[in-house]
């Protein structure tokens, strides 16, 4: 099947087969390989993206259910060579190792802050509590969402 | 004093290079790679743990819808096994399967769900076998590698069937009495990885019969050393390629899809991309080995340690992979960084049909500490001595002998490490009520906070860094010099989120005084072998390998002023040698060339009632030598007690008759935002002698201890001997 899907402000189409999730669409047909594939069912935030502003595991999502929807991907954040807030900090920070969960959880953060713009420590750990991150211990992440909200 | 312009040399805090494009989501990971007309792998694996193949009919599976090619052991046209360091493991089963999830056949198909289904076509009639599920009846039952395949090694002949290693540390008196025992059975559970990046992979042919693999790994070179024999051709015609890497831990330093994915790029003149879903990473890789640990600790009054006995047994699943030297490593610094005059420790690695067991961050190490800390405990309890005091009694010092009669001559902080953790101060006692999150149970909200109780835990812990037993271990870099003073620096060390490109920039900005300096892509064809990303060894080597690239250079650059400048060094760390196979005491210097040490401190909060837990704070302090990015250190730190917390308390493969039954994140659990605690560290700096800068290694000591010290937090504040990790909310609940 032909979907189109309107991603970070631009119009998409692909060829689908029917099975396949969004995240597998953006990955490999439509040029988005931002949104990770670390377990493929909704238990890790990797894959996180905004379906029509809403954040959701991108895994998920069959991509014939993203047809005619909004979605921003990591990809969408950055205006060109100048980060997102949230992005420059997660560097700043030193947030990012292997960095295969960091687009999940800039996403996730944007997402928060958005939300909320001044979270406490314990509503950071409650929102991105579905990101998994296996390198940092999540110290530097905090120390990121924090330095974000206080510059957003 | 003069500040000098900031060019992000040693020992500041520099940002990551790859930090802009990991944020934006441009960073190539493995599974990112596509190349014009690529098909898709994948692996048909066993379903049994042991098993005889009766035939495999491939018929079927090769006329399915989009299918280019099915391969199996037939297929395979060099050699039929491969292995990181001994030989032992089919590429493609061959008459019998030793492990569920073995690979018996491969696809390659133009979508991936293609080569699912046409793999689901292929029939195998396997005769299953009695599986050999337990590591003590290991060495009662028949033997599964009757060929032995360490034998000849140098290792200790052991006529037991399934022993991979068996190693005796006999040091000084082994009946040495003291004036108080205690003694304590252990068992750590087998751990995973989780790196979160899959294993995958793009192979693409080249048209002339050779193959460039773009892969996640640890160790390019030994990868090319691995897949070339298997395909046949000559090491020149494969090239393997650094991709990002997705975490590695040590679950990438044997292969995954390289050969696989070179043999269907090779055999359909096709580009072939792999990607494991979770649940096949789970069969896709090595583990921590699970362990069974028995010791008796004999002391004196006043708690000076007389003599250490333990027995030590490590389960190394299906095939070798690297338990030869993670049993030795676990015999090694089985008594901790403790001096200890006399001693018996036994360490025997089997072969079961449990998953394979490897390299996983903290090599051996991590099982011994967690028994050994815990008898250093009993022990403290036992003379009624502090357990701080009495680590800081038997702390050891450099000009002390370790149990195989190396004598440390290089830095050796362990009483500074202890001082400094002990002097951190955890936070005051929350009140209650309190918000549930921050209670035991968390955001399931299972108590007002009755029934909850806190405890204080301590433990140090120590490893090697870099290779040992003799092991040729070394790291080349290659250096270029541009005319218009700009440089380039080759070195195939792998970047696996640990750092070390930022390292050997760091190294290369000191050295030539300039911030004008890039990192080429890792690859085995531009420059030779780093050796691994392992044994938190990489900063070391690296650094000492681009240091004298750097300075060769330099030195060439004076002779030729305007010229391109292109040199390449070998830096190797000082020589080691085995041990001995009957005494397991060193036979020249020295068996291991450097040791790292970290103390830590955890509080911890437990319901009794429920057997709920949750750590409050850690804090750490570690040997490091001297920290290239101080900023960086501190995410090891961090990231390195994450992982060994999640083993403390809640992360095991389970198997039934070798079979995993939890190869999944929502059954296989890793700690997330809410069971991570502030981590508060300390770096020591004591320079190493013999390492470039000073700088030992970081990753692994803080996985080593953290288990071990969440543990003891645990039993401070249950009371219980909690002689099994991870621990289990039965474990305090039911006791």
């Amino acid at each position: 099947m032909r979907i189109t899907v309107r991603i970070n402000g631009e119009e998409h189409q692909a060829d689908c087969w029917e099975g396949e999730s969004l995240l597998f669409a953006l990955r490999e047909k439509l040029g988005f390989p931002g949104a990770k594939n670390a377990c493929e069912q909704g238990e890790c935030g990797s894959c996180s993206v905004l379906l029509d502003g809403t954040l959701v595991c991108a895994c998920l999502v069959l991509a014939a259910q993203a047809d005619g929807h909004d979605v921003t991907t990591v990809e969408g954040l950055a205006q060109g060579d100048e980060l997102h807030p949230v992005q420059q900090a997660f560097v700043e920070a030193g947030a990012v190792q292997c960095g295969f969960c960091t687009p999940g959880l800039i996403v996730a953060t944007h997402d928060l802050l958005k939300r909320n713009a001044d979270p406490s420590d314990n509503e950071i750990r409650e929102a991105l509590s579905g990101n998994l991150c296996r390198c940092t211990g999540y110290a530097k992440i905090f120390d990121a969402v924090h330095l974000a909200a206080e510059r957003l | 004093m003069t500040q000098t312009l900031q060019l992000g040399r040693v020992g500041e805090v520099v940002e990551r290079l790859d930090s802009p494009p990991k944020v934006k989501g441009e960073f190539a990971y493995s599974s990112d790679l596509q190349a014009p007309n690529m098909l898709w792998g994948h692996t048909l694996r066993s379903p049994h743990s042991h098993a005889r193949i009766v035939s495999v009919d491939i018929s079927a599976a090769v006329t399915m819808p989009g299918v280019h090619a099915v391969l199996t052991h037939d297929d395979v046209p060099g050699d039929k096994t491969y292995g990181l360091e001994f030989p032992d493991q089919p590429v493609l089963a061959i008459d019998r399967v030793l492990y569920y999830g073995e690979p018996v056949a491969l696809v390659a198909a133009e979508h991936p769900e293609q080569a699912r289904r046409a793999a689901e076509k292929i029939v195998v009639v396997y005769e299953p076998l009695d599986a050999v599920a337990d590591m003590e009846r290991a060495l009662e039952s028949p033997d599964l590698h009757p060929q032995k395949p360490t034998r000849g090694h140098g290792y200790f002949e052991d006529e037991r069937p399934n022993v991979v290693r068996h190693l005796a540390i006999k040091h000084g008196d082994i009946d040495a009495a003291g004036d108080v025992s205690v003694s304590g059975y252990y068992e750590i559970g087998s751990q995973d990885q989780a790196f979160l990046g899959p294993e995958s992979g793009l192979a693409v042919p080249d048209g002339e019969g050779g193959v460039d693999i773009y892969v996640a790994t640890q160790w390019l070179h030994v990868d090319r050393a691995q897949v070339a024999p298997c395909l046949g051709i000559p090491l020149s015609q494969v090239r393997i390629h650094l991709a990002g890497v997705g975490g590695a831990f040590g679950g990438r330093e044997d292969l995954s899809m390289q050969i696989h994915g070179a043999l269907l790029a090779l055999h359909t003149n096709r580009p072939v991309k792999f990607v494991y879903n979770r649940e096949e990473s789970f069969t896709g890789h090595v583990h921590r080995h699970p362990a069974r640990i028995w010791c008796e600790h004999r002391a004196t009054r006043d708690g000076k340690l007389v003599n250490v006995r333990m027995r030590i047994l490590l389960d190394g699943g299906a095939y070798a992979s690297s338990s030869t030297a993670v049993a030795s490593n676990a015999a090694s610094f089985a008594v901790g960084p403790y001096e200890v005059p006399n001693a018996l420790i036994e360490s025997t690695a089997v072969y079961t049909n449990n998953p394979p067991c490897g390299a996983m961050r903290g090599f051996g190490a991590v099982q011994t500490c967690f028994a050994s800390e815990a008898q250093m405990d009993k022990l403290a309890k036992a003379l009624d001595i502090d357990p701080v005091e009495l680590r800081l009694l038997n702390a050891l010092k450099p000009g002390d002998v370790l149990p195989t009669g190396q004598a440390i001559t290089g830095s050796m902080p362990v009483a500074e490490c202890i001082r400094a953790a002990a002097a951190l101060e955890p936070p005051a006692d929350e009140e209650l009520p309190r918000d549930p999150i921050r209670l035991p149970g968390g955001a399931g909200n299972t108590t007002n906070g009755e029934g909850v109780r806190r405890g204080v835990g301590f433990a140090v812990g120590y490893k090697n860094i870099a290779y040992s037993e003799g092991f040729d271990d070394y790291c080349a870099a290659r250096v270029r010099l541009f005319p218009d003073g700009s440089a380039e620096v080759h070195c195939a060390a792998a970047e696996v989120g640990q750092g070390v490109s930022g390292v050997i920039l760091q190294v290369a900005r000191t050295e030539l005084g300039t911030a004008d300096v890039r990192l080429a892509p890792g690859q085995t064809a531009t420059v030779d072998s780093a050796g691994s990303a392992s044994a938190s060894r990489m900063t070391w080597m690296a650094s000492g390998a681009v240091r004298d690239a750097c300075r060769a250079a330099l030195e060439e650059r004076e002779r030729r002023p305007d010229e391109e400048i292109d040199v390449e060094k070998i830096y190797r760390h000082p020589r080691t040698t085995p041990l001995d196979p009957e005494t397991g005491q060193i036979t020249g210097d020295r068996a291991h060339v450097a040791f790292a040490t970290c103390a830590m401190k955890v509080v911890a909060e437990v319901d009794v009632d429920l057997g709920l837990t949750r750590v409050v704070w850690i804090g750490a302090a570690q040997d490091i030598g001297k920290a290239i990015n101080p900023q960086q250190v501190e995410g090891q730190i961090e990231g390195g007690t994450a992982q060994g917390l999640g083993l403390a308390l809640m992360e095991e493969i389970q198997t039934r008759g070798g079979l995993i039954t939890n190869a999944s994140f929502t059954d296989y659990l890793i700690p997330t935002t809410l069971d991570m605690p502030p981590v508060e560290s300390v770096l020591i700096e004591d320079p190493e002698p013999d390492a470039p800068y000073g700088a030992k290694g970081v990753g692994e000591p803080p996985t080593v201890v953290s288990t071990a010290a969440v543990a003891a937090a645990l039993r401070a504040a249950t009371g219980l001997d909690l002689a099994r990790v991870p621990v289990r909310p039965d474990d305090i609940a039911l006791s």
